[in-house]
């Protein structure tokens, strides 16, 4: 009953973006925080003082708002510019039609080659469907001074990062901080769980509906996953904790190694550690031999295919896409840039980040930007029972499947 | 002309009484149509299609009911409605039993009224999150004290066998002071001459309050019921605000079930939503036509 209700409501708001003039673009984003808020006004300001004849009018929507917004403005009454995400996430835009085909833009700018690390991810059909303008690597953030003071080094194989889990385990503290109450800090540790055992490939066959997860592949995953959930290597009491919640656990020493996004470090440092306190490293292999894919949830902005002014959208694309404007935008941002000529911000973790992702085999968006939505919210459910009850796996697999069955007709 | 204008007025003269209601009412009625009856057609016909609320619908005939009755989130979201239906009817007597005792006059009993009031006053999402503290683990006062009670630690909301009612608990909150305030107002018409008449003939205590108390106050009960199981069924904020449905999907009501399918950020599935919707709006039916049966057969007797 209220369904409709919602719709109307979300309709009148979307009607205030929209209705360009000549030389004006109409931009919407979610860059509500204010690091991101700050690096879009620069973009815009610097964007309209190359391009003299163009203003943009820009709609900053809330963050978790956008993402029911943008299906209804997209609809009605769509901008010229939209901010989105690479992967399978924009899949469901792109097939019903409501993004613009900006191959050309890559073409003109030689982007296929400057962006080449993000190219697969934003390629449907054979064709480009936006411009991505920042990411950042995921990793094992750890106490470095911890690790010293127990005597262990970074793990860099799955033996020695079970090795350091007992040490740690043994001294009191917990190994690995996680909440996941908000669901999607499960996907994290799937991913890498997946890309280390069985690969990339494999990785992306799965969320794209390809391999059932009944399958003896996906189970051994979590037999790896088990050898943490097992021994109590996580956060007692993760279900009830939102990603944030976990921080401090960190910070007082209580739990010594955080699986996360690199956007986890500002809090940190916010909680009173020093920055030789926390240590980075690439999440340890498990399969011998195994390439090692990265992942690095990407953000873009698009051309919707209802938009009035396309010609000075895919300027503003292409000055999006220059070296200099994503080296500025993700100073900002304290993210990395995607363009390989853009020169990179000086910070610790993201140096660290940056040399990971450049050698990196392949790059994945994040379980719930590869798979579909619906799939990813079952999945990631999965998981999280999983990490409370790792004794009903075959359960909760044959469940996931039911769900794959449904999603990928 | 003029014969034309007379008539007119003629016509309305005759009929003035038959339709000036009708003028009256059809603003409300239009609103009501448009916003409430409308919609609900609307969903029962979506709930029969496959639909992504962007793309072309597809016709799926029960569908979309078939795989509802197969899915074991329904089950556990109903049940859950259940668990809420139930004891969300404790606000009833709780609420009686603290009307009954603040029904004194002492000094100051206006302030004692008004802090227990209080509950209903907050926003239910203020509640929802004063009760998460509450129950978290580490630094909440409930789980500091059942620390050291017992030595172990029970996180609520994240415990998939209490996390409803931990929820159901932190609604109850609100509700006893509702009906708290609706027995406190029906006490008020509480005809002395029978109380008094009641003593005479050697009543006191529960007997008193059972047979002649009681039933003075059915119109409040009434109402309390009415809230209560209304109330009880359309439980949603609390859900989305303290657990947003999980430990995975555990503590889902069918309204949240039926929003996390159609709205929000992994679902749009339109159909699928709206056939939870239907459902909900069945069982709702199903009270509101109790309800609505006693209400006109009393107004019949009076």
């Amino acid at each position: 009953m209220t369904v409709l209700k919602t719709f109307s409501a979300f309709a009148l708001g979307s009607m205030l973006a929209g209705s360009a003039f000549a030389g004006e673009i109409v931009l919407n984003s979610d860059q509500s925080d204010p690091a991101p808020k700050k690096a879009m006004e620069e973009l815009i300001a610097d964007f309209q003082a190359k391009n003299p004849g163009i203003t943009v009018k820009w709609n900053n929507f809330d963050h978790e708002g956008y993402k029911s917004a943008i299906r209804n403005f997209l609809t009605a009454d769509a901008p010229d510019v939209a901010a989105w995400y690479a992967g399978n996430r924009m899949e469901p835009f792109v097939k019903a039609g409501l993004f613009e085909d900006v191959s050309d833009v890559w073409q003109a700018n030689g982007l296929d080659e400057q962006l080449k690390s993000a190219s697969a991810s934003m390629t449907i059909d054979g064709k480009k469907w936006g411009v991505p303008y920042t990411y950042y690597q995921w990793g094992i953030y750890y106490r470095a001074d911890i690790f010293k003071d127990k005597g262990i080094e970074p793990p860099k194989t799955w033996a020695e990062l079970l090795a350091a889990c007992e040490k740690l385990k043994a001294a009191g503290i917990t190994p690995f901080a996680i909440g996941t109450k908000a669901l999607w800090p499960t996907g994290g540790w799937f991913d890498y769980l997946d890309l280390r055992v069985n690969g990339y490939e494999f990785h992306m066959d799965l969320t794209s509906g390809k391999v059932p997860y009944t399958d003896p592949k996906v189970k051994a995953v979590f037999d790896k996953w088990a050898e943490l959930v097992k021994p109590g290597y996580f956060l007692e009491n993760h279900a009830a904790l939102d990603w944030q919640d976990a921080i401090p656990q960190f910070v007082q020493g209580k739990a010594a190694m955080y699986l996360m996004g690199n956007f986890a470090v500002a809090p940190m440092k916010d909680g009173g550690l020093k920055e030789d306190q926390i240590g980075f490293l690439q999440f340890p292999e498990i399969t011998a031999g195994l390439p090692m894919a990265e992942e690095a949830p990407t953000d873009t902005f698009h051309i919707p295919s209802g938009a009035k002014n396309k010609e000075d959208a895919k300027k503003f694309l292409a000055y999006l896409a220059s070296p200099e404007a994503q080296a500025k935008m993700n100073a900002t941002l304290g993210q990395l840039p995607v363009n390989n000529k853009a020169a990179k911000p000086s910070d610790k973790f993201l140096d660290a980040g940056f040399t990971m992702l450049s050698k990196a085999y392949a790059l994945a968006q994040f379980y719930d930007r590869d798979a579909p939505a619906d799939m990813a919210k079952a999945g990631m459910e999965g998981f999280q029972e999983f990490m409370v009850k790792p004794d009903k796996v075959d359960d909760i697999l044959a469940k996931l499947e039911k769900v794959r069955a449904r999603v990928y007709k | 002309m003029m014969s034309n204008g007379s008539t007119a007025s003629g016509f309305w003269k005759r009929n003035q009484r038959q339709w000036a209601p009708w003028l009256f009412l059809a603003p409300g009625i239009l609103m009501f149509l448009v916003y409430v009856i409308l919609p609900i057609f609307q969903s029962i016909w979506i709930s029969f299609e496959d639909w992504d609320g962007l793309g072309p619908k597809t016709w799926i005939g029960f569908g979309n009911y078939i795989e509802l009755f197969q899915d074991e989130a329904f089950y556990t979201s109903l049940w859950n409605n259940i668990l809420w239906l139930v004891l969300y009817l404790l606000a009833v007597p709780a609420g009686l039993a603290i009307a009954l005792f603040l029904n004194q006059t002492v000094a100051g009993i206006r302030l004692y009224k008004s802090l227990f009031f209080f509950p209903f006053v907050i926003s239910q999402v203020v509640v929802g999150l004063i009760f998460t503290w509450f129950y978290a683990p580490d630094f909440g006062l409930l789980s500091t004290l059942i620390k050291t009670l017992t030595g172990t630690e029970i996180a609520v909301l994240a415990d998939e066998r209490y996390v409803t009612y931990g929820i159901i608990a932190a609604g109850l909150w609100p509700q006893i002071a509702y009906c708290m305030i609706l027995y406190l107002t029906g006490l008020n018409n509480i005809n002395p001459e029978q109380i008094e008449a009641g003593r005479m003939d050697g009543a006191r205590g529960f007997r008193l309050f059972w047979n002649i108390v009681l039933p003075q106050l059915r119109p409040a009960t009434f109402i309390a019921l009415v809230v209560t199981v209304i109330g009880a069924l359309r439980s949603f904020d609390l859900v989305s605000v303290m657990t947003a449905g999980g430990p995975y999907g555990s503590s889902r009501v069918l309204s949240f079930y039926m929003y996390e399918q159609a709205l929000s950020e992994y679902g749009y599935r339109m159909g699928y939503g709206a056939a939870i919707a239907v459902v909900l709006f069945v069982i709702m039916m199903v009270f509101i036509s109790i309800f609505l049966v006693r209400m006109f057969r009393q107004e019949r007797n009076s």
